[in-house]
């Protein structure tokens, strides 16, 4: 594979777990065809992996996807190749999705998440082995000190519904930089700076050094990309990479050609017949107290421009709404800028796009906030309220309600929303 | 200036610029339209002229000029945001202050961002010069914000955010669902102890579970506070780990949409919340807040607490007796505490029936009290704070430091303000010679020199000396092959 400036460290299967860290690209050949085969098999994964994550499936639903979409979609004839496609197609991925910052977010995200699922089926043993393999020789804690905080670690393992700590229990400390995803969701007990992980939860240490390495090398990936490779390759390479990028991702909706415009006249009618209920709500909150937050008014207004809600047009209309409240001078001078920043004509000029579903629903709305996923942020009751108001009754209401409380949101807007559209709208659910 | 004249609210509108032992507050002539749009109420005051030689309240152009060239701690502000590079020491790095973005907030809400400056004397002569109403500071960038965009053609990001404070907002306009005194932007004695219960909670969990010492709390000006983190650790977190740090803190989840405002999980709580429990907010919430509050004095006010109560007998029963308890309550003890005494009981005693209530009481004392922190402020590199010692231009008050050891004795309403810090500085002794000891500011900058700047500058030394000693040694490891 002369494409990747390749380091010495040759991969052999048996000497190291099936795992791979993807330190340094593969010194192998290549064939054309396997190239984008593989890439596409892995994509598939990926693309599994992605639509799980945004329907909200536990985690234990997902090691169980995961492995799946691993069997099927990853094996080779020939056992000894196994472990090279997934090499190879992981970096034949680095490159199609080095090149912009949405795409590196979302391939970070899904191979971390890939990676998280497979390490946790690796043995103690291969896990201590790749641990040190990132270099994560963290001190065990000596039994002394163990006696010193027990407490508060079987304080911490009730309130996480983990079996209490033993003697033989392996505890690491490490400084809480390491295990943000730990801390975030208070998941271990912090001391001083430390944060005490049990062996059953390393994953979470190797998987933030998995991401962090994985990010800075999509970085340089990138900048190889652009400065020589893009050119060298292109009537090879290049052409397979940019294709692959698009390939899975479903279409773009930035590009607004493909809508119909929408016009300021008939947005009250066309929300009432055809937003999601998500935006449903902030329009109608917007229209009641002319006012909306600023989470509101990004979910709102970036929808709005994925539907086709020309710049101009979006500026009269915020206004007309704002100025009841704060009058138009405020809107001019605190708001307007904003709504060009979203259409890339202020700061850095990125042509921004709507959120998607799974940004929407890990959304965290607070006091004054209605942005958010009413499937998931609403209390049943209200839920109830607002779908009633949509016109969603009897046993549909209960299905969805049943699939909130299974925390499948995004079936739910599958279900009731996408019914309820006519045909050319559809494409408004962009995230889908 | 030897002799100060009294500053009179008729020289503040134009006679003064002729006076040449004024010159801290020369008025800018280019300003004047500005000038007279300000405060339009208080022009007519102004001109009546009834205040004779005092300084009318609020809040001016010119006193503000008069603040930062007399009071404002310029040099201790240059201080912290050096943290030691701007000292002698070899392993100094002289870039960094002039790395670190300020911003400014003029007149009329025009923005002046990516502002940097190379030393002491250049902050402290802009500052002066453009007189800016709030001065916000941002983080420090890989390259001089001023220059970004001789950067910005290379690609490649190279303007980017290197460090920061770990920084936390909390704000009282989040709180008006829980309290009756005030709403909005107004705070007063008895719903300010929300943000003592705040201050409490975050120093002792970001000093004991995160390990950080250098830890600085700041009156908001008007309506919360501001806590600055400014460990080198803190300063070099990603903005991964500073969402990790804000969410670790996180437990207030609700809003209008959703009822329950707290979502404790049913299991057994995370020691951060055991301790912050027990040691701050019950206290709060059974001894101040309930009756300060009233939060169960009517029908509408306990309705919301009962709707807290996830069984339907239990909150029935409570109600029912309260809406009678209403007509015949003769009691001397206070209403709150009763009820609240009341419904603690009736939900212990259905533990055992309705393993659903368990931490029912857990979960509105934290509703009503638990800290509301604004996440987005916290969890990116590039958001501006308000720095310390700003005047809040609607309140005329001085942004000043809270001690967290002292906190319950902080009382806003007693925060010195612009225009009485002028009028003690006209009243005190020509003579003395060091501004800050003439008003009441003194005490505060002092407190951020000794308590905050001092121990903050000399860990910062330690951290240099250690790090340059090791790259000593690796460099002379390195020679020795």
């Amino acid at each position: 594979m002369q494409i990747f400036q390749s380091n010495t460290k040759i991969v052999t299967a048996d000497t190291i777990p099936s795992l791979s860290l993807y330190r340094s690209a593969p010194a192998l050949e290549v064939r054309l065809d396997d190239f984008e085969l593989f890439a596409i098999d892995r994509l598939r994964v990926l693309k599994g992996i992605s639509d799980a994550l945004s329907r909200g499936r536990k985690p234990e639903e997902m090691q169980k996807l995961v492995s799946e979409l691993w069997r099927v979609n990853m094996r080779h004839w020939n056992p000894s190749e196994v472990i090279n496609k997934d090499i190879i197609s992981h970096f034949v991925l680095r490159l199609v999705y080095c090149r912009t910052d949405d795409l590196r977010k979302w391939f970070l995200s899904m191979e971390t998440t890939l990676f998280r699922y497979r390490f946790r089926l690796e043995s103690p043993d291969a896990q201590r082995m790749l641990m040190s393999e990132f270099n994560l020789s963290y001190k065990v804690l000596s039994n002394a000190e163990l006696e010193n905080v027990k407490d508060k670690l079987s304080q911490v393992a009730r309130s996480i519904s983990q079996p209490l700590p033993t003697s033989d229990t392996i505890f690491f400390k490490v400084p809480f930089e390491e295990v943000p995803e730990l801390v975030a969701s208070r998941r271990v007990f912090l001391r001083k700076g430390y944060a005490y992980v049990a062996m059953n939860q390393v994953v979470s240490l190797v998987v933030t050094q998995f991401r962090s390495h994985l990010s800075k090398a999509l970085v340089l990936t990138n900048r190889k990309w652009t400065s020589s490779i893009q050119e060298q390759e292109k009537g090879r390479l290049t052409p397979i990479v940019e294709a692959l990028s698009t390939m899975y991702l479903g279409p773009d909706y930035s590009q607004p050609k493909e809508f119909a415009e929408i016009s300021i006249k008939d947005i009250d009618q066309v929300a009432n017949s055809s937003f999601p209920l998500c935006m449903r709500h902030l329009f109608g909150k917007l229209r009641e107290d002319h006012h909306l937050k600023h989470g509101g008014r990004m979910q709102l207004g970036l929808f709005l421009k994925g539907v086709g809600l020309k710049l101009d047009d979006a500026l009269s209309f915020w206004k007309a709404e704002f100025s009841q409240k704060v009058g138009s001078e405020r809107f001019d001078k605190e708001y307007a800028y904003s709504i060009r920043h979203n259409y890339g004509k202020e700061g850095k000029r990125t042509d921004y796009t709507p959120y998607s579903c799974q940004k929407i629903i890990a959304s965290t709305p607070s006091v004054g906030d209605h942005h958010g996923c009413p499937y998931r942020h609403f209390s049943e009751e209200n839920l109830r309220a607002a779908l009633g108001k949509m016109g969603v009754g009897g046993r549909s209401m209960d299905e969805v309600l049943d699939k909130v409380r299974n925390r499948h949101y995004q079936l739910s807007i599958f279900n009731e929303d996408m019914a309820k559209l006519p045909f050319d709208r559809r494409g408004m659910l962009h995230f889908l | 200036m030897d002799s100060l004249p009294a500053i009179s609210p008729k020289r503040a509108k134009g006679q003064v610029a002729g006076s040449s032992n004024l010159s801290f507050f020369r008025v800018d002539f280019g300003n004047m339209t500005k000038e007279e749009g300000f405060g339009d109420g208080r022009d007519d005051m102004l001109i009546d002229g009834d205040h004779g030689k005092s300084i009318t309240d609020g809040f001016s152009p010119e006193y503000l000029k008069a603040y930062y060239g007399m009071l404002f701690p310029h040099a201790e502000i240059f201080k912290w945001m050096s943290y030691g590079n701007d000292g002698k020491h070899p392993a100094c790095d002289h870039s960094y202050f002039g790395r670190r973005e300020f911003s400014f907030t003029l007149d009329n809400d025009i923005y002046l961002r990516f502002q940097s400056f190379n030393n002491a004397a250049e902050l402290e002569n802009s500052i002066k010069e453009k007189c800016p109403f709030k001065i916000d500071i941002g983080p420090v960038y890989s390259v001089d914000p001023a220059k970004r965009h001789a950067y910005a053609q290379a690609g490649d990001n190279v303007f980017t955010p290197v460090e920061r404070e770990l920084i936390f907002d909390i704000d009282m306009s989040d709180y008006d669902d829980v309290r009756y005194c005030c709403s909005g932007a107004d705070v007063c004695i008895d719903c300010w102890p929300l943000m003592t219960i705040a201050i409490k909670v975050m120093d002792t969990a970001l000093r004991d579970d995160f390990g950080f010492n250098h830890i600085l709390w700041v009156y908001s000006g008007r309506r919360g506070v501001h806590c600055w983190v400014c460990d080198g650790r803190a300063r070099r977190l990603t903005n991964e780990q500073r969402a990790a740090v804000a969410d670790y803190f996180r437990v207030y989840k609700g809003n209008e949409n959703s009822n329950k405002m707290v979502s404790l999980t049913g299991l057994p709580l995370h020691p951060l919340l055991v301790r912050s429990y027990a040691d701050v907010l019950r206290g709060f919430f059974e001894e101040k807040l309930l009756c300060t509050q009233k939060l169960l004095s009517n029908e509408e006010r306990f309705q919301k607490i009962l709707d807290l109560i996830p069984n339907e007998d239990i909150a029935a029963e409570l109600q029912s007796r309260w809406q009678e308890n209403r007509r015949s309550s003769i009691s001397k003890e206070d209403v709150n505490a009763i009820r609240w005494e009341q419904l603690k009981h009736l939900v212990k005693s259905a533990k055992q029936k309705a393993p659903e209530v368990r931490q029912c009481v857990e979960e509105i004392v934290f509703s009503y009290t638990y800290p509301r922190l604004d996440m987005e402020v916290s969890k990116h590199m590039n958001h501006l704070l308000k720095a310390p010692f700003c005047i809040h231009p609607k309140t005329g008050r001085v942004c000043i430091p809270i001690d967290p050891e002292n906190c319950d004795d902080f009382d806003p309403s007693a925060v010195p303000t612009l225009s009485e810090l002028l009028e003690e500085l006209n009243s005190s002794r020509a003579d003395v010679n060091d501004e800050f000891n003439r008003t009441s500011l003194g005490r505060s900058v002092k407190f951020f020199r000794t308590s905050f700047l001092e121990p903050l500058l000399k860990s910062c030394k330690e951290e240099m000396e250690s790090a340059y000693n090791a790259k000593l040694q690796q460099s002379k490891n390195s020679l020795s092959w």
